[in-house]
């Protein structure tokens, strides 16, 4: 069983009480986009065995969405931070380099 | 069935008189009544254990059905025998031994209508096409719908079968009753409102039909090869050159990629995404008990599946995790959710004990529908993306892929290029398979 804290209610939740909402950080893409953007946020995912950072929503809760950095091969969940951020807090950065080290995701290392 | 199952197998094989670069030897009762006469002595090991060549023509990497069957037609339909199966853990240890085994073509999509019925016709004649007892058991499976929305997306996919050729039939629930007569049909919750039948659906030996490919694919010269991981994927001028290995280097020509799960990774050491997405897929076991029911029932509201196997065991699938994750385990809430479901519809489940659970690995796309294709890279061939459901698309995956390798292009993966994302040309059978497959 899964357990994440919602960074909003700081709760420690089971995943029962939480719904996955799949990749984070996805670049929105708009008019004027190539057909390669396109594919890429519509469909491509990042599928990592290893570190991974995804969506979730608090559905039994709080309802709000937050992100969660977790790793995809032993389920160790680095940390969650709230939805409105562009990329990982340096803080849960530096949590995942300590513990693997090199680790690289998307554009984020 | 399970883990265990399949390397005690494995075992009692490895100790058997070993006869390497011989032709086997063919299984039949004349060759049993002889064996019988001098204890048993003479039983060749099914397949030679070799080790990797330099170079081989063509390297698929991964020795679960999906790979044997595709390098098991390249040798038999276009002659192409120099051939190694790279396999990182052991012969049909990951979802090949993992599934519950249900075979069926009662698709809703023309592309994957005629994928699937090839499978299940290649089931049908494939013990005497490999001389190995895949114990294949047409007993019929049925789609049950239990609500008004399952009633009229079956009656749809019944009729689409009639024209795709698929013979299916859409059935009332007096008929359902007949055909399982432990499943109650007036549950409060879902009752059984009809189903969709196939009766030349069912089972087969899943073990054994990675085992029977193994056989063939060794008596043809070709080389499986376990405990053999791939670690890097070699290119020189966007072609693939070979790959790298913790058995060492090894050239080819060609590279087909099927490891299911780990499609993901092994893109990403070519270089190139792919649109799927790795999820743990769960199934579990009860004891055994005498036989209960003699057909397949799916239940894609509830998520679950159930067939009783040879054993007696009650075989029941159940839902993926709702997030990545490759741990071969899956949540355990689910098992519960499972379960609790089928016993409204088969109430004498209540009182049985479960034996074992376990989990699998699927690669699951977008459209819920497989990628058999080629690459940004020149040489590289993908069979991917089974998702749920890729033990009934065993011989009709291999057959298509072995001629799209062979060929270049095979009528059968036509539809299913990586590519038709970009192009909005789903084969969508999310809504018509729903979870499970």
């Amino acid at each position: 069983m899964l357990i994440l804290r919602c960074p909003y209610c700081g709760v420690e939740t089971d995943e029962t009480d939480l719904q996955g909402g799949g990749q984070a950080h996805l670049k929105r893409e708009g008019p004027g986009s190539s057909d390669d953007d396109f594919e890429d946020y519509l469909f491509m995912r990042e599928n990592p065995k290893g570190v991974h950072f995804e969506r979730w929503r608090h559905v039994y809760g709080c309802g709000k969405w937050f992100l969660a950095a977790r790793c995809t091969n032993t389920l160790e969940v680095f940390g969650t931070y709230p939805a409105q951020t562009l990329e990982p807090p340096q803080e849960i950065k530096d949590k995942i380099t300590a513990k693997r080290p090199g680790w690289s995701w998307g554009t984020f290392q | 069935m399970d883990l265990c199952k399949v390397q005690i197998e494995w075992v009692d094989a490895a100790c058997l008189p070993q006869a390497f670069g011989t032709p086997m030897k063919r299984y039949s009762a004349f060759a049993i009544a002889k064996e019988a006469m001098r204890q048993h002595t003479g039983w060749d090991r099914a397949w030679a254990k070799r080790e990797p060549k330099k170079k081989y023509d063509v390297i698929i990497v991964g020795a679960g059905g999906h790979g044997l069957a595709t390098a098991y037609f390249l040798g038999k339909n276009f002659g192409i025998t120099n051939v190694a199966i790279l396999e990182k853990g052991w012969l049909g240890g990951g979802n090949t031994g993992r599934n519950t085994t249900i075979i069926r073509s009662n698709y809703l999509q023309d592309p994957s209508a005629a994928i699937y019925e090839k499978s299940r016709s290649l089931y049908e004649t494939m013990s005497q096409d490999l001389n190995y007892n895949v114990m294949f058991s047409p007993r019929g499976v049925i789609m049950l719908a239990q609500t008004q929305h399952e009633v009229r997306g079956y009656k749809r996919t019944a009729h689409a079968n009639a024209l795709q050729g698929v013979t299916t039939e859409w059935i009332e629930p007096a008929r359902v009753k007949e055909l399982c007569p432990i499943m109650n049909i007036d549950g409060p919750r879902y009752p059984v409102l009809g189903g969709l039948w196939q009766a030349r659906g069912g089972t087969a030996r899943h073990d054994a039909v990675a085992w029977g490919y193994a056989r063939a694919c060794s008596d043809m010269g070709m080389d499986v090869i376990q405990q053999c991981e791939v670690k890097a994927v070699r290119q020189e001028g966007g072609k693939v050159v070979g790959v790298d290995t913790s058995k060492g280097p090894i050239d080819c020509d060609k590279l087909g990629m099927v490891v299911a799960g780990h499609s993901g990774v092994m893109a990403q050491m070519a270089g190139f995404r792919l649109p799927v997405e790795s999820v743990a897929l769960q199934a579990l076991v009860s004891e055994p008990i005498k036989p209960a029911m003699d057909i397949v029932v799916m239940a894609n509201t509830v998520h679950g599946y159930l067939s009783q196997s040879d054993k007696g065991e009650m075989v029941i699938g159940g839902g993926t995790d709702g997030f990545n994750n490759y741990t071969q385990r899956g949540s355990f809430h689910h098992i519960e959710e499972t379960v609790r479901a089928l016993v409204e519809t088969f109430p004498m489940l209540a009182r049985l004990k479960m034996l074992r659970q376990w989990g699998g690995i699927v690669d699951v796309t977008g459209d819920r529908s497989p990628i058999l294709s080629k690459t940004p890279v020149e040489g590289i061939f993908v069979n991917c993306g089974w998702g749920t459901g890729g033990f009934k698309a065993t011989p009709g995956s291999g057959w298509a892929m072995a001629e799209l390798m062979a060929k270049g292009q095979s009528p059968l993966t036509d539809e299913f290029s990586m590519f038709r994302f970009r192009e909005g040309k789903f084969i969508d059978e999310s809504v018509a398979a729903g979870v499970a497959h």
